[in-house]
This record gives structure tokens, C-alpha cells and sequence, in this order.
């Protein structure tokens, strides 16, 4: 025991170390002056050129301004689509097409993203054939391609959620008279919002991130982030995106860190109106 | 949420995001089927329809692309190298994902959330841009080869990019989060008196651990494989940055076909291919990942 013990912990600081080293190199050399990007130019370094390069490149502006556009609309569409579905499955108990439904969002969840890619293109194209709607491709077509990927995301999120309480809260509201969408905007809604804002922001970062599916459905001149980058790092490193990497990792970790101190409040928060509540109406622990 | 009274809102929860799955997941697939049926043209879109004018119900089903997938070795060789790939990424996340799991799981509570942060962090940084990383720590006058010349370890620059070492390397440092994750959730439930019971038995620790915690992990190991092996038979950026160019993965070969040489039906009948190779994976995650997946998020 002691002994496998010793070895596992072993193993964990390599692969932490295996997790970090890639991320902290590309922070280090993202202030190297020399052009070779990976050999240490100690005479003019540390920089900050390939910052204001990056400030300046309008390329790079213009598809971070659609990547953020695309990943804020398609994370509040998937939030959306995502409940629906997950407090269906989690509260609806054996509807019709139950099984149906589980299938089609774990399905998008494992399906490689080639494919999505390519039969959502084929999609809008054979839509814009015979309904000549979505005109081109382009913000559209990506916007609509994320929302259906990450709201099977969302959906396990507040699934999961949901079933860590039981139904006694709503049956309560529902025996006082309460109709189903108010019970649902006064018990459920408050109940499940940290799993909606961490199922918005997972579905913000897939967005974001996502290079494959983009580049199927975006139509010419519509270049995300994650395009542009793809197509520049395929010809080798660039130091302008170490720049760009660490000011993502600096805001990703920001993002995280506020967001998971928000979720550790709301949860004291209700533990102790939970405590409150068992304590004013004297009875066992709710 | 009972009683009859409010049927209609009750159809109206499930049935949006049904709807929006059936005509953006199920259809597009429905389209890909067909078009892997039908004639590559020189149009826009560059297929042949399907259904004639005149005749209606007329299909035309050509099986020349399936045939043509199975003619050229191309394909079937691209189909198992990507199966290769796969199988042997997921062991090596297995072997160095488990004892990391089983550490995390151990440790004290504080500890163990600040570690489980740790593994969660990288998977929300850019994937694309992590990926990127490796090219500067593996290309030729990369930080490795850098660190080993001025060492004196090696005098010529190894070739590390655009290898199977680098595909693996860039598929376990990607996936190793979906492999602790599942392992994770299923070790910390594991009761740890069972092995005091089985120490105070006289077992070795050893044994231990093959005979109980083992086993009891079985459904974690098999969701993390699965997380891992799906996925990276269909990847497609991580080869095209780091692994070979003489041979490609499927996935690279599909979108080869479809942006390079413009073959939409054959790009679809590769599409079709590869579903076919993951449809076993697909419903044994159906089966245990639901279960895993809803523990751990």
C-alpha cells in the first residue's frame, strides 16, 4: 500500500510536469526577441514586440472579434437547448422518446469532429439548395454548428446537477399550488444556476477553441481564431502566437479562478440556508 | 411536474431540444449517408442527385465509392493506422493516467482539489494552442534538442517532429484529463477498509490492489479508455501538426478528400468508414460513460 502509494505520487508530479512544461515554455519564449522563436536571444530579451505586433495585426483582431461573437451567442443557445433537455431527462421521468432523446445528446459528445463537421456543411448546403436559407456561410452556419455540439455538454452538466437533489423542493411548491413554470423560475432555476453558468462557460471555451468543425461550416472570409491559428502554426512555430497563447492562458485562468470562487460561495450560501431552514422549522437536517 | 393539466408543456421541454437534435445531428448524418451513395460532379454543390427528375422515386445508389475505398489501400491502411494510433495512445494514458488518478485519490481533501484543478486547468486552455507547444519543444532546433546539444548529450539535432513519437506524445498530453477524470470519480468512491480488512488478512499490498482495487475500477477504466480511444481515431489536428506526412490518419484523409480534392462523395463514404469502425466503442460508452460522465461533471 505504502509503497504503490509512493509511486502513484511519483507519477503524479510527472504528469503534472508533462501538463505544465508545454504551457510555461510557450509563456517564456512569448517574451524571446530572436525570430527563431525557441533560441533565447538573452541580448534583447525579455520583450514585449511580439505583444504589440499582435495588438496591431487586424487579421488576427478581426477573427478574435468573430470567435468571441460566435462562442458568446452559441454558449447562451446551448445553455438554453441544453436545459430544456437536461431538466427533461432528469425530472420527466419515462416520456416518450426518452431513450431517443439520451441518444442524440451523448451522441454529439463522442462523435469525431470530422464528421460533424462535414455532414453539418452538408446540411447548409442542401438547406440553402432548397430553401435558399442560410444564405452563404459564414458566423451563421458556425454559431448554429457550436449551439448543437455544446448544449450535449450543457445537457450532462445540468442533468447531473439535477440529480444530486431530489424532487421534494418542487413536489412542495407544486402541493401549495404552484404552477409548473413558476416552480420552475423560483425552485428549480435558482437550484440549478451554477451548473448553468460552469455549462455556459464549457460551452464558451468549445466554442472558442473549436478549430475542425469551424472550418467546415465557416464559408470563405469568416476566419475564427482558431482557423487563423491553425493555418499559421501548420507552417511552423510563430512567435506572435506565443503571445497570443499567454495573454489566453492569463484569461482563461482569471476566468476559471473568479468563476470557481463565485460556485464555492453559492454553495456555502445554500448550505447555510439549508442549515437556517432545517433550524427555524425544527426539523431533521433537509 | 405532474398531471395531466399542463401535457402541452410538458411536450414542448423535451421536444425543442429534440427537434434542434434531429435536424442538426440526425439529418446532416442522414445527408451524408445519401451523398456517400451518389456520383462526384463537376457542379456546386459537386454531386450527383439522388432521386431522378422524371422518375420521382428512382435511386440511384452507386456503391463505386465504397468500392473505390476498399480498391485503393490507401484508405484501409490510413483506417488501421488510425486504429493503431488509438489502441496505443489510450494504453500509455491508461499507465500513466491511473497511478495519477489513484495519488489524487488518496490525498487529503484540500490537496485533492487543488490537484484535481491542476488536471482540469490545461483542458481549458486552448487546446489548438497546446497542441502548438509541442512544435517548439520537439522541432529541430526546438527547447529539447536545445537542452540535449548543450548538454552534450547528442551532437546532431534528433528528429522528433512529424513522427509516431510526437502523435503520441501530443494525443496522451490532450487526452490524459479524459482518462483521470472517470478514474478519478470511480477510485474516491472505493471504501478504504476493504484493503484494511484485506491487510489485516495478511495480504500483501500488492495482491491488495489486483484483487480489490482493481476490479472495483474496472468501470472507470473502461469509460476512460473509451474517452479517449473515440476520439483520437477520428483526430485531426494533432496529426496534422505533429505526426507524419507519409502516413495519415483517417481523419486527416476525410477532410483531404473533401477540401483538396473537392470528392464530396467520397469524402462521405470515408465519413461512413469511420462510424462504422467506431459504432462498438460508441454504444459500450453508451453503456458505461453515462453513468461515469454524470458522476464526475
Amino acid at each position: 500500500m505504502r509503497r504503490t502509494g509512493v509511486a502513484a505520487r511519483v507519477m503524479l508530479c510527472f504528469g503534472l510536469l508533462f501538463l505544465y512544461v508545454p504551457i510555461v515554455s510557450m509563456v517564456v519564449f512569448s517574451f524571446n526577441n530572436s525570430r527563431l522563436v525557441t533560441v533565447w536571444d538573452s541580448a534583447h530579451s525579455p520583450t514585449l514586440r511580439w505583444y504589440s505586433e499582435l495588438l496591431s495585426n487586424s487579421q488576427i483582431l478581426d477573427a478574435a472579434a468573430l470567435s468571441i461573437a460566435v462562442a458568446v451567442l452559441s454558449a447562451c443557445g446551448a445553455v438554453v437547448l441544453g436545459t430544456l433537455a437536461g431538466v427533461a431527462l432528469a425530472r420527466f421521468g419515462g416520456f416518450r422518446g426518452r431513450t431517443l432523446l439520451v441518444g442524440l445528446t451523448t451522441a454529439p459528445l463522442v462523435m469525431p469532429e470530422v464528421i460533424t463537421g462535414l455532414s453539418l456543411l452538408l446540411l447548409f448546403v442542401a438547406l440553402e439548395q432548397a430553401l435558399g436559407w442560410p444564405r452563404g456561410r459564414g458566423m451563421l452556419t458556425i454559431t448554429l454548428a457550436h449551439m448543437t455540439f455544446s448544449m450535449a455538454y450543457v445537457t450532462v452538466v445540468v442533468q447531473s446537477r439535477l440529480a444530486g437533489f431530489d424532487e421534494s423542493l418542487e413536489e412542495a411548491a407544486m402541493d401549495l399550488g404552484a404552477r409548473p413554470l413558476k416552480v420552475f423560475f423560483r425552485i428549480t432555476l435558482p437550484l440549478i444556476l451554477p451548473a448553468l453558468v460552469s455549462g455556459w462557460l464549457l460551452a464558451f471555451t468549445l466554442s472558442w477553441d473549436d478549430v475542425v468543425i469551424s472550418q467546415f461550416v465557416a464559408g470563405p472570409g469568416s476566419s475564427t481564431l482558431p482557423m487563423v491559428i491553425f493555418s499559421k502554426v501548420r507552417l511552423g512555430v510563430s512567435p506572435d502566437v506565443n503571445a497570443l497563447a499567454t495573454l489566453m492562458v492569463l484569461l482563461v485562468s482569471t476566468g476559471i479562478a473568479v468563476a470557481s470562487a463565485w460556485l464555492s460561495r453559492q454553495n456555502r450560501l445554500r448550505e447555510r440556508d439549508i442549515r437556517m431552514a432545517a433550524a427555524t422549522n425544527n426539523l431533521p437536517g433537509a | 411536474m405532474r398531471g395531466g393539466r399542463f401535457t402541452f408543456g410538458r411536450r414542448l421541454v423535451p421536444g425543442i431540444p429534440f427537434l434542434w437534435l434531429v435536424l442538426l445531428f440526425a439529418v446532416p448524418f442522414l445527408i451524408v449517408l445519401k451523398i456517400s451513395f451518389s456520383e462526384v460532379r463537376l457542379a456546386i454543390p459537386p454531386y450527383s442527385p439522388l432521386f431522378d427528375g422524371h422518375g420521382g422515386l428512382a435511386v440511384h445508389l452507386h456503391l463505386s465509392n465504397y468500392a473505390f475505398l476498399f480498391t485503393d489501400p490507401l484508405y484501409v491502411r490510413s483506417c488501421l493506422y488510425s486504429l493503431q494510433v488509438a489502441a496505443i495512445s489510450t494504453l500509455i494514458c491508461l499507465l500513466v493516467g491511473y497511478p495519477m488518478a489513484y495519488a489524487i485519490a488518496r490525498s487529503g481533501a484540500t490537496a485533492r482539489n487543488v490537484l484535481l484543478m491542476l488536471i482540469v486547468l490545461p483542458f481549458w486552455t486552448s487546446f489548438l494552442l497546446r497542441v502548438y507547444a509541442w512544435i517548439g519543444l520537439l522541432k529541430s532546433n526546438g527547447v529539447i534538442n536545445n537542452i540535449l546539444m548543450s548538454l552534450g548529450l547528442i551532437h546532431q539535432p534528433l528528429v522528433l517532429l512529424q513522427t509516431d513519437f510526437a502523435l503520441y506524445i501530443g494525443i496522451v498530453y490532450s487526452y490524459l484529463p479524459f482518462m483521470i477524470l472517470p478514474l478519478y470519480s470511480n477510485l474516491e468512491k472505493h471504501d478504504p477498509t476493504l484493503l484494511e480488512a484485506a491487510a489485516d488478512l495478511g495480504a500483501h499490498p500488492f495482491a491488495a490492489f489486483r484483487r480489490i482495487t482493481l476490479p472495483l475500477s474496472l468501470p472507470g477504466i473502461a469509460a476512460g479508455c473509451l474517452l479517449v480511444f473515440i476520439p483520437a481515431v477520428g483526430e485531426y489536428v494533432i496529426p496534422s501538426l505533429l505526426g507524419r506526412t507519409d502516413q495519415l490518419m483517417i481523419g486527416r484523409v476525410l477532410s483531404d478528400e473533401f477540401f483538396e480534392n473537392r470528392d464530396w462523395p467520397v469524402a462521405s463514404a470515408v465519413a461512413i468508414l469511420i462510424l462504422v469502425l467506431l459504432v462498438v466503442p460508441i454504444v459500450l460508452l453508451q453503456r458505461v460513460g453515462r453513468r461515469e460522465l454524470g458522476a464526475q461533471r
